[in-house]
């Protein structure tokens, strides 16, 4: 698992795809937060899950950015842009989508970024894996979850329906609270 | 697939969620921003289930049912959004610093008028100590929906 491992300054396809796929993903994930336009933000959120997917087509989860592009970018971002409709919010540029506390949070956000970049580096500079297809199909994918899963696969699905529930009884204005 | 190309993107990814979660005023963005960070997480459990081999495929099964959580948790937190655009015309987190519900007009000016009439009860005390922070953003906001209103 971690003997010869290939020189860094010799990629591989696979590596320059994933790296220029990772490198949309995290320029549309800095674009999301700083964007003053609210629904630029949810529209650049579609094409950092795009890249995503994409970055998890190249690793060979196949079912996973399937469901990655139907889940997250077919649902979610819908749902956002639902809720931006629903709160009424600006359509053009509005100035006061950033607290007062924006030079803090850069600074935290570099320090994170600074220590998790430092120990991801030193911890797994020699970790190298080969690329196999196959091993993220749905066959196999499908197969792990109902041979060894199927208990948290359950629970998931009465925790969806609960959240279901939930987010009705919250949105509708007719349920009142027992006084 | 060297494994820290992954996990330095995922690293990122992490950090720009940090900063969105810390630097953002509007609700749904801090939403958007804590989506980025599940969505870190899932690459990193991705990019370990691929190099480990794992034979039971925990990290990509578990991939799919973060991936379900977040949808559920984005969902709830919508409607907890909406419920809260309805009682309080905003959804600024700069501006949503009271824990009680908004007392009606009426209330607020009789307890005013008579600040310190019974000081025994603990009720009416905090509600005084507290008139202080909740006047400025509750008299922002009409005035701000009343801004949005003439925009839309």
């Amino acid at each position: 698992m971690t003997e010869a491992v290939p020189s860094y300054l010799s990629p591989t396809g696979q590596e320059i795809i994933f790296l220029l796929l990772g490198a949309v993903a995290v320029g549309s994930g800095l674009l999301v937060v700083t964007t003053r336009q609210l629904v630029h933000a949810a529209l650049w959120l579609v094409v950092c899950f795009g890249a995503l997917a994409g970055c998890y087509l190249v690793l060979t989860a196949e079912f996973v950015a399937w469901v990655q592009v139907l889940i997250y970018v077919g649902a979610v971002v819908v749902l956002l842009l639902f809720g931006i409709m629903l709160t009424r919010a600006p359509i053009g540029r509005s100035a006061d989508l950033d607290s007062g506390n924006k030079i803090v949070a850069a600074v935290v956000a570099v320090a994170t970024a600074a220590v998790l970049v430092t120990v991801v580096i030193d911890g797994f500079r020699t970790a190298y894996t080969p690329l196999d297809p196959g091993a993220g199909a749905a066959k196999e994918l499908g197969s792990a979850i109902f041979r060894n899963w199927v208990l948290p696969f359950e629970a998931l699905s009465v925790l969806l329906l609960a959240a279901l529930i939930g987010a009705i009884v919250i949105s509708r204005t007719d349920i009142r609270g027992r006084d | 697939m060297h494994v820290v190309y992954p996990a330095i993107v995922s690293a990122l990814l992490f950090s720009i969620g940090v900063y969105g979660v810390l630097a953002r005023r509007n609700t749904i963005l801090v939403l958007m921003s804590v989506e980025l960070m599940l969505n870190a997480v899932n690459l990193n459990l991705v990019v370990f289930d691929v190099w480990l081999r794992d034979r039971l495929h925990g990290g990509q099964v578990l991939t799919l049912f973060v991936i379900v959580i977040a949808a559920a948790e984005i969902g709830l937190g919508l409607a907890i959004v909406l419920a809260l655009y309805r009682n309080r015309q905003t959804v600024d987190l700069d501006h949503l610093r009271a824990l009680a519900e908004p007392s009606p007009p009426g209330v607020t000016a009789t307890s005013d008028a008579t600040p310190g009439t019974d000081p025994a009860i603990p009720g009416t005390a905090l509600a005084h100590a507290t008139s202080g922070d909740e006047t400025a953003p509750s008299a922002a906001g009409p005035e701000r929906t009343s801004g949005r209103r003439e925009d839309s």
